[in-house]
């Protein structure tokens, strides 16, 4: 009984932590002596530059990159915010509510733009656009739709060309999805009637912009609303299939963000990996590297097109306003 | 010589006029500033005595008044008044030379010697005896034109005798005379200054005669 | 004789503390004034917002088919970013249950302020404003009451009280350091009357007791009022004693005078040994008092003079020259010759009436002791202090008593039959003392005495 016990013990971490990731992989230093743990939602296949440059700087660290879904972070990391080190997504309005609520911690070395940080802990790094990516011979022949209205139309005009053939976020399950759906409504009515008309030419529901480019680009899908355009732009280096369209009508636009949770056990190591982050030393020159869009720096103040860091991304956070809009979302887009 | 004394206090007054007398001058008194202005307009005087306390006024108006006629006769005065301060303003008013109350006449007689041998102009008082001049205001013995110096005691003596030629001057009279009161000496200091007289005299033609017993006499030839 | 006066604090220093310290405490409370109604004006801003963020919440709530339905719009949080990135609250009640929001903005005890602002703090301890309100709202059968907190750090309320608290105290500072200028001026101007008094006053000569006539400030006229009357009274009271002093020596000395003309007058006229003695004795009485006099009045003289010496440039040599040229007459009487050696002049800054009636009381005491046919010289040399030097041929001092004779109305062994009192000598060494000098007696080996009188 006892041996069982003990057997028990010694594999309940493992069992607490039996976490399915999307991937996880450790990225090794030259002399390592600990291991930074990072919690991100992006593609490890876009990190893998930026980590191996902040290894070249740091030779004795490890990093552990854990990657899932934008949804998942939150409860992971109040589930034991001591175990991860830095915490990386591109749903700004989760990231704002943790920092809100007091998981992050401060960083007031740092020095970024007011607009791209949000109380010194808080720290984006990059501004992409949420795009449509449309399969080009659905549209030979045709003009390729500039905007939202224009999409609408064209669908309206050839809905058996493109009856099953669309998709978007499934703003239930993704974070990014849900915020990208909801700064839509709050910008224009035209996102409920292009939702309406979507929906009743069976649209089907995405947790991930990855997918959706490859059945873009396989012919699966004809258009795919609301993908992130620096996953589209990456793939479209190797693959022509398709068209990456920025609706002209009103763009949106995200910010990746970063913070060092606030019961990190190595605060200075994750600082300098946000440090590295921000200052953004690691965007390739090259253009055949798979690497993310620099945040762009603007002379003039804030990008007027990038959603702003405030704590009125909780807005949509709230239970209420989440249930009424994904009730109404319902309503236009599962008919 | 004719003085001038002006001085209110009568006994005093008589006292210094019958010296003066005394001595063989000629002494006018005024006891009042009025009578001072008056004597000294319609007179002529050697020399003024003026006491600077006077019941109707301050001598100092007629020290200014008589500097202010330019007359330039000379004036002693006669105080009481011991402040240095009075004295230099009296000397700065016009008085030639001050004496303090109560005074040694023989004092006031030298310093009216001194103030009118200032002035010199003393011609009339030089006495001519015989082959001598003598001057007693200036001080100097002519004999047979040869000017010989004597002292002052001695200068005394001779003037003490030649005012009255024949007159038989008893020593203490002349002791008390040519000796101060506080002077720590003897009568007999008398016979050498008449010693020393008549070794001066010799040349002259004046004689100095002892008379046994009864004093002293000048006889001239 | 002046006295160190008591010195008990000063009157410019209370006057510069005073009014620094006033400035002091007005700076502080300045500071404390406007440091309250900032904090006030501030914490009113941030209840307006917090306020309205509520309102446009609580606007949002309506009863949609039995169910409370809040979709509040993006601004009610938009409205409530500042520039510190101040975190936000918020909680939504149906009827003290908690719709949706933070738990910690619902009052744990369930007293409820519907309605105002208050302070509280977050789980992990920060402080926060909550602003709450609440509404009734009436359905079919239903009748709820929703109340809506929204609350905020106060991180960025913190950044501008401490940027006016900053700015206000340098604006204090700035404002105690012009007014600390400010009080040492006006001090130093109100201090001014008084010096200007007090050095017109000092200005003045030792005799000059006539009333102070430069204006000054209303304050201080009855000070100069009871100084002037002050002054008044001593100049009246040493007008009086000098003429007491001119009366006496009037007085005294005029029936002396008679007494002595008389006689002297009479000596000339008697014959017999003992009437002439006692002539003689009654004359040299009468000259001792009345030189006794003369020495006392000026001895008076000299005690309150010294004390106000008269300082200026004289030429000793002059000076001696005058008073042997006075005292020659005196001195021709017994035959005795007074002389000044020298002719060069000796330049000395020193009272000069003091300085006649010293030297003159010595060449008196040297023309008394000296023997008749004698000679006194006189020299008087500058260096190495401005000394006079009068020899005699005297019997010179006695050597035990040399050291006694200038205390007063002290007389040597061979003044017997002498007029004279010590006094003379007392005279002069209070005033070579009086202008910081000596008085030496000595002896001369061949005989006769030697006074050096020294400044």
């Amino acid at each position: 009984m006892r041996y069982i016990l003990v057997v028990i013990g010694l594999l309940w971490p493992m069992l607490i932590s039996a976490q399915t990731w999307e991937d996880q992989q450790l990225f090794k230093g030259e002399t390592p002596v600990q291991t930074l743990r990072v919690l991100s939602s992006t593609d490890t296949g876009f990190f893998s530059p930026i980590i191996q440059s902040f290894l070249a700087a740091n030779p004795d660290w490890n990093v552990e990159y854990l990657v899932t879904g934008t949804a998942d972070i939150s409860a992971i990391l109040q589930q034991s915010p001591q175990s991860y080190d830095v915490v990386i997504s591109s749903a700004m309005d989760l990231q704002v509510k943790l920092v809100n609520d007091g998981f992050a911690l401060k960083l007031p070395s740092i020095s970024h733009p007011d607009w791209a940080q949000w109380r010194q802990s808080l720290f984006a790094f990059t501004s992409e656009p949420a795009t449509i990516v449309v399969n080009r011979s659905a549209f030979r022949g045709k003009s390729i739709p500039a905007n939202r209205q224009e999409l609408i139309r064209a669908l309206r005009e050839a809905p058996e060309v493109f009856d099953g053939k669309l998709g978007t976020y499934d703003v239930r399950s993704s974070g990014v999805g849900y915020l990208f759906a909801t700064q839509d409504a709050r910008a224009s009515e035209t996102f409920w009637r292009l939702m309406e008309v979507m929906g009743g030419l069976k649209l089907r529901l995405y947790c991930c912009s990855g997918d959706m480019i490859d059945h873009v680009a396989s012919g699966e899908l004809l258009v795919a609303y609301n993908v992130l355009g620096s996953y589209a732009a990456a793939r479209q280096l190797q693959d022509d299939r398709f068209e990456i369209i920025l609706p002209s009508d009103f763009p949106t636009t995200m910010m990746r963000t970063g913070f060092v949770s606030k019961e990190t056990k190595h605060p200075v190591a994750a600082e300098r990996f946000v440090r590295h982050l921000v200052e953004g030393r690691y965007f390739a020159t090259g253009l055949n590297t798979s690497s993310l869009p620099q945040l762009g720096l603007y002379p003039e103040g804030r990008n007027p097109t990038v959603i702003p860091l405030e704590p009125a991304l909780m807005t949509y956070l709230d239970k209420l306003k989440r249930r009424t809009f994904i009730q109404e979302w319902s309503n236009a887009v599962i008919q | 010589m004719k003085f001038l004394l002006i001085e209110d206090n009568s006994d005093l007054a008589q006292a210094i006029c019958s010296r003066m007398t005394q001595d063989g001058h000629v002494v006018d008194h005024a006891a009042r500033l009025q009578d001072a202005f008056a004597y000294s307009e319609t007179g002529e005087y050697d020399l003024i005595l003026l006491d600077i306390m006077l019941p109707d006024g301050d001598g100092r108006s007629f020290l200014k008044r008589h500097r202010a006629g330019k007359k330039d006769t000379p004036v002693i005065v006669l105080t009481a008044r011991s402040q240095v301060s009075d004295r230099i303003s009296m000397l700065d008013l016009g008085a030639d030379d001050y004496v303090t109350k109560p005074f040694d006449h023989e004092e006031l007689q030298a310093r009216c010697r001194a103030v009118l041998r200032r002035k010199s102009g003393t011609a009339q008082t030089t006495v001519r005896l015989g082959n001598i001049a003598f001057d007693p205001v200036a001080g100097s013995l002519i004999v047979d034109g040869v000017a010989i110096t004597l002292r002052n005691r001695e200068l005394r003596l001779l003037e003490l005798l030649i005012n009255s030629p024949g007159q038989v001057f008893p020593k203490h009279k002349l002791f008390d005379r040519l000796f101060s009161y506080d002077e720590d000496v003897s009568e007999n200091a008398i016979e050498v200054y008449i010693g020393r007289l008549r070794k001066h005299l010799d040349p002259s033609s004046l004689r100095i005669t002892t008379l046994r017993g009864l004093g002293y006499r000048l006889d001239y030839d | 004789m002046t006295e160190t006066v008591n010195v008990s604090g000063s009157l410019r220093r209370r006057l510069t503390l005073t009014l620094i310290g006033g400035a002091a405490v007005l700076a502080v409370v300045l500071f404390a004034v406007v440091r309250l109604y900032a904090a006030q004006i501030a914490q009113q801003g941030q209840d307006s917002i917090l306020s309205a963020s509520v309102t446009s919440m609580l606007d949002a709530a309506v009863l949609r088919d039995g169910a409370v339905v809040v979709d509040f719009p993006y601004a009610a949080l938009s409205m409530l970013s500042t520039t510190s990135d101040d975190r936000v609250f918020y909680a939504i009640l149906q009827d003290q249950t908690l719709l949706s929001g933070y738990k910690h903005l619902s009052p744990p005890n369930g007293s409820f302020p519907a309605t105002g602002t208050f302070l509280a703090e977050t789980p992990d301890g920060a402080l926060i404003r909550v602003a709450s309100d609440s509404r009734t709202l009436v359905g079919a059968d239903t009748r709820t009451v929703i109340t809506v907190s929204v609350a905020q750090t106060q991180e960025a309320l913190q950044v501008t009280l401490n940027d006016i608290s900053r700015r206000v105290a340098l604006f204090g500072a700035g404002f105690f350091c012009l007014s600390a200028l400010l009080s040492f001026w006006a001090s130093a101007s109100t201090i001014t009357p008084i010096r200007r008094l007090t050095s017109s006053i000092a200005r003045r000569g030792p005799q000059d007791l006539s009333p102070v006539a430069s204006p000054v400030p209303s304050e201080m006229v009855s000070l100069v009022e009871s100084l002037n009357r002050l002054m008044g009274r001593l100049d009246k009271a040493l007008s009086q004693s000098e003429e007491f002093i001119a009366e006496a020596a009037h007085r005294v000395r005029t029936p002396l005078a008679t007494v002595r003309s008389h006689a002297e007058a009479m000596l000339h006229r008697v014959d017999r040994d003992e009437n002439r003695k006692a002539l003689r004795a009654m004359v040299r009485a009468i000259d001792e008092s009345s030189r006794a006099a003369g020495q006392l009045l000026d001895h008076a003289m000299i005690t309150f003079r010294t004390d106000h010496l008269e300082r200026e440039e004289l030429n000793l040599t002059d000076l001696l020259q005058e008073l042997v040229q006075r005292l020659t007459p005196v001195a021709e009487m017994k035959d005795i010759s007074l002389l000044v050696e020298n002719t060069e002049p000796v330049l000395v800054s020193a009272d000069a009436i003091l300085l006649q009636n010293a030297i003159r009381n010595l060449i008196d005491n040297a023309l008394k002791y000296s023997p008749m046919e004698s000679e006194i010289t006189i020299r008087v040399s500058a260096s190495p202090t401005p000394t006079i030097e009068i020899w005699d041929q005297g019997a010179g001092f006695p050597p035990d008593q040399i050291a006694n004779l200038s205390s007063r109305f002290s007389r040597g062994d061979n003044a017997k039959g002498i007029i004279g009192s010590g006094l003379g000598l007392a005279i002069a060494q209070d005033v070579a003392e009086a202008h910081g000098g000596a008085l030496k007696l000595s002896n001369l080996p061949g005989g006769g005495a030697c006074v050096t009188f020294s400044l």
